[in-house]
């Protein structure tokens, strides 16, 4: 298999009004675990539901309640851990976040502060052929989500919808090696592209599954470099840690906007104050949501409801061996095995769904016409359309077999057009669609001969011009493929005109 | 003498050869139980269900099947969540609570036969040591001078109470630093804290979860023996709930210790610990010695620790799993004013329905928990607990099979004598029942004499992990030695 090795991309460099800087952005990704039932309560996770009805007396909180581990979520966290190549703890622990609000019944939060389940791993984050960077995860641990509170159902009260309470989240920390909001976008899409490959998380950012608190701040040239030599956070400037983003054009919009904020406090001779802050999509701003002194103390201690997670190496081996092949991995084996350029190996490598119909479509053909025809012909038509993969009316099986047709000269190029159009719109077998149409390629000399002869017959004055310009000799073609239908192999075609014609 | 007083060993019996139907047990103990109203032990009747469950109890008598608590009427502590009837914790801010769900505990327990014949009072949330936290006012103990009312102790004193009273043959308690054993002392009756992950704590309203534990309080220790056969063993609910089999603790009772060993821990002579205390102590030990028990000095040396320790990590657990008490979705929630938004509704209904005491632990709680005090209380306290749990290890390593203490630093106090006094006053009454609850021990108190104003006092036992058995037979020695047979004056 084909090693992939990159170049680190260049930091995003703005211009102050006095001189540069650059960016330093970490991320904290809240993913919500792919399970049927919750983190600690057994209740449902399903979606949609009549608010308040997946809610178990744990969930609500209710007198005399205990929570127990789910160990499906467990293992979802495991394989998400070993899919960023990320240490597995054997050995952790739950503790309470403690905080007052209405959509948190039990007064705190089940995480995992002092002993997370996941310890370092990585992120490979594409910016181009050949550039990307490698984006260190600090920690994943396991927690509960909240419910919704629902502030706009009544002038006078609030609402809220405890189904969301208890669904499991996986907090993944990243360190602060992201250098400007494109890689920021490019590293949640690639995170997400992961998770959805590992089958641990959605990645539905509209429904808030998949969603990033970023911390930004700036720092002159050569900062970060000093930083990185020492690992010591003073030469970095104040973060300010911008809540909740959950769409990759608003998480670059904000970071653009906070970085240029940063940086026009700091040259105004002005100091940043740590704090955290929202963005307002409408406005294109960020604005302060808290500062550090209003700052929650909550009071983490260990949760002594539940004993340490204490996991067997066994276990986790188990889960290795059951690993779907990555998203990197599939890329170098794309481009690898089947010749794909980085861009195409890119396209089909996106979604697990397509990478799957890829593979099925180019194995045992030749992969790069199978790209072509996957991403040109279908993903074309499938995109102008709006649906996705999932939904293709072509299946796998049958673009492979009009490949098939058209490898072994049973179609000419053309007709397989016409015959994927068929295809998408009756749908069909490849093969008894071009036998029962008459769409076979005709290779037999005589019928071609026979057509060129009439051809050249009834246009006299086109065979002196032609003698005399052999370029026109397409023309000849042309009309005999227009005679068969197009079904003649052009190549018979033109050898017998170029021949017929003395040319 | 009438069938309330009875012990459940005796019942038991009557009731299998047919002396006594369950039905007639149950009346006499709801007929004691109406005519104890002074004694404050019951917080909430519940004749109906007794009667039904009593009717269940013979019928499953006649067929022959009945287990070891069939048709035992006991009274339940109010902490524990009963379905369908008021489970407040004793406290205003679960006012009007019907829990939905049937806590592990009580379900064991009405699966084995049990009657329930109402819910018992107790320190509000479980957080006192003279049932005067609670929100219904203290219960009254059966023992008294003159006409000075004593506290049956806390917060199991409703429990207390009732059992001493005979307002019910047994009552369930919880101890998370002595809740159990303090009262029993004080009461002249038998209970045992028992391992900690031998009983489930789920359906019981948490206090400090990492030390709470429910045990039997009973009139003798083969009753508390075959309660807690019926309360113990693993469940799936309770993630601190140990997966081992429950041996049978009754049989435990052999009487005959002869070989153990006995260890006395030096640290727990305490300045000022009155003589008769002290005495009685001596006495235990040579019961013990006469029985054929080797007395062995020991030290437990990080015993003085223990107490700040306990007042460290109880109120920072407390703190937290009170939070859920915020008047969102049940229990009371507080009139708002006009402009009040939900910081005033929490304010507000936490200070109207939590009690000082519960509000003075959740501040200390909420304090030893916070950013730069953290590492200065809560996590030395769990430091100095692991130490204290070493100390007994290394004692039982040594051979130790039982460590005997005294149960409480005096006898039963009166109602209201502590009230003007540093809260510290109150909570010295746990200094030899809090290490148990830190090194997740079996300990039992148990009624060894009268002092010279001829009100009870009790002995502790603490016993290996696990090893209730062994424990309650060294206690069951004791009982028989000490011949406890005091009962008090009637004057309710």
């Amino acid at each position: 298999m084909l090693d992939l090795t990159y170049e680190a991309p260049k930091a995003k460099v703005i211009a102050g009004a006095k001189h540069d800087w650059e960016l330093v952005i970490g991320m904290e990704i809240h993913a919500q675990v792919s399970s049927n039932a919750k983190l600690f309560s057994g209740a449902s996770t399903a979606v949609g539901a009549e608010p308040n009805s997946n809610v178990s007396f744990v969930d609500a909180a209710m007198p005399g309640m205990l929570p127990v581990i789910n160990e499906f979520c467990v293992e979802q966290a495991v394989r998400t851990g070993i899919g960023l190549k990320a240490r597995i703890n054997l050995f952790s622990a739950f503790d309470r976040k403690n905080y007052f609000y209405p959509d948190l019944p039990q007064g705190y939060q089940i995480s995992q502060l002092y002993h997370p389940i996941v310890g370092e791993g990585e992120v490979i984050v594409e910016m181009g052929p050949g550039v990307a960077r490698r984006v260190r995860i600090e920690r994943i641990h396991l927690e509960q989500d909240a419910g919704k509170s629902i502030h706009d159902m009544d002038p006078n009260n609030s609402f809220v919808d405890f189904n969301r309470t208890g669904v499991a989240l996986m907090e993944i920390v990243s360190r602060p090696d992201i250098r400007g909001p494109e890689e920021a976008a490019a590293y949640v899409a690639k995170l997400r592209q992961i998770l959805r490959y590992l089958g641990t998380c959605d990645g539905d950012m509209q429904h808030g599954n998949l969603r990033a608190d970023v911390n930004v701040s700036v720092c002159r040239p050569g900062d970060y470099e000093r930083y990185q030599a020492t690992q010591d956070f003073g030469h970095l400037g104040t973060r300010c840690e911008i809540k909740n983003m959950n769409s990759m054009r608003f998480i670059q919009a904000a970071i653009d906007y906070e970085a240029r904020r940063q940086i026009a406090i700091l040259e105004d001779g002005g100091t940043v104050v740590q704090e955290t802050r929202l963005y307002d999509p409408d406005k294109g701003e960020t604005r302060s949501m808290r500062s550090k002194e209003e700052a929650h103390d909550y009071r983490y201690f260990p949760c002594p409801d539940l004993l340490p997670l204490e996991i067997e190496q066994a276990w986790v081996d188990d889960i290795a061996a059951r690993m779907p092949e990555l998203p990197d991995a599939k890329k170098a084996r794309f481009m690898a095995d089947y010749g794909l350029t980085d861009y195409d190996a890119n396209v089909l490598t996106a979604e697990l769904d397509a990478a799957h119909f890829f593979d099925e479509v180019a194995k045992g053909r030749d992969g790069k016409i199978a790209a072509n025809w996957v991403i040109n012909e279908l993903f074309g038509r499938l995109n102008k359309e709006g649906h996705s993969i999932a939904e293709s009316p072509v299946s796998a099986a049958q673009l492979g077999g009009l490949l098939d047709l058209l490898g072994d000269g049973t179609i000419s190029g053309k007709i397989a057009k016409d015959l994927f159009e068929i295809l998408y719109t009756e749908g069909g077998d490849p093969r008894e669609i071009v036998e029962a149409r008459g769409m076979k390629q005709v290779t037999d000399t005589g019928a071609i001969e026979a057509a060129v002869d009439q051809i050249i017959a009834d246009n006299p004055a086109q065979v002196e011009k032609a003698k005399q310009n052999p370029k026109l000799a397409g023309w000849f073609v042309g009309q005999v493929m227009k005679a068969t239908g197009g079904k003649a192999n052009p190549a018979a075609v033109n050898d017998l005109v170029t021949r017929k014609l003395g040319l | 003498m009438t069938a309330n007083t009875w012990t459940i060993a005796a019942a038991r019996d009557a009731l299998k050869k047919g002396e006594i139907t369950a039905t007639d047990l149950t009346m006499a103990c709801l007929t004691a139980m109406d005519a104890g109203d002074a004694l404050g032990a019951y917080v909430h009747k519940t004749p109906e269900i007794a009667l039904d469950q009593a009717r269940a109890a013979d019928a499953r008598l006649a067929q022959g099947d009945a287990p070891a608590m069939c048709g035992i009427p006991l009274g339940i502590k109010d902490l524990f969540c009963t379905k369908g009837v008021p489970s407040q914790a004793a406290s205003n801010i679960l006012r009007g609570f019907r829990p939905e769900y049937e806590s592990t505990v009580t379900t064991r327990l009405f699966e084995a036969g049990a009657v329930m014949l109402g819910k018992l009072n107790m320190d509000e949330f479980a957080m006192g040591s003279s049932n005067e936290t609670s929100c219904y006012g203290p219960a009254v103990n059966p023992w008294r001078i003159d006409d000075r009312e004593l506290t049956p102790g806390g917060s199991s004193g409703g429990s207390a109470a009732a059992v001493a009273g005979d307002l019910c043959l047994a009552a369930t308690g919880t101890d998370t630093g002595g809740s159990i054993r303090q009262p029993a002392a004080f009461t002249g009756i038998v209970g045992i804290k028992p391992t900690y992950g031998r009983v489930s704590r789920w359906g019981i309203v948490a206090f400090a979860s990492s030390l709470d534990q429910a045990g039997p309080m009973t009139k003798s220790v083969r009753d508390a023996a075959i309660m807690l056969g019926a309360m113990a063993g693993h469940d799936p609910k309770d993630s601190t709930s140990a997966d081992i089999p429950v041996p049978d603790f009754e049989a435990a009772l052999t009487g005959d210790i002869r070989g153990k060993k006995i260890g006395i821990p030096r640290e727990y002579r305490i300045d000022g610990m009155p003589a008769e205390i002290d005495a009685l102590w001596h006495r235990g030990a040579e019961m013990l010695r006469d029985a054929g028990a080797e007395i062995v000095d020991i030290s437990l040396p990080h015993t003085k620790y223990a107490l700040p320790a306990y007042y460290v990590i109880a109120p920072a657990e407390a703190s937290s799993n009170l939070a859920r008490y915020d008047g969102v979705r049940y229990g009371h929630r507080a009139k708002l004013s006009h402009g009040d938004g939900v910081t005033e509704m929490y304010e507000k209904t936490r200070a109207e329905g939590f009690g000082h005491e519960v509000q003075r632990r959740v501040m200390i709680g909420t304090y030893v928990l916070s950013a730069g005090f953290y590492d200065a209380y809560y996590n030395r306290a769990r430091k100095v607990r692991a130490l204290i749990k070493r100390d007994f290890e290394q004692a039982f390593a040594a051979g130790v099979d039982a460590i005997l203490t005294p149960a409480t630093p005096s006898a039963a106090f009166g109602l209201g004598e502590m009230s003007q006094a540093d809260p510290i006053q109150m909570y010295l009454n746990d200094v030899f029942t809090v290490t148990v609850n830190l090194a997740g021990l079996p300990g039992i108190s148990v009624p060894v004499g009268l002092d010279g104003q001829g009100l009870p006092l009790g002995l502790q036992l603490i016993g290996r992990p696990w090893e209730e058995g062994d424990l309650l037979n060294h206690a069951y020695v004791l009982e028989r030695a000490a011949g406890f047979v005091a009962k008090p004056q009637k004057w309710w």
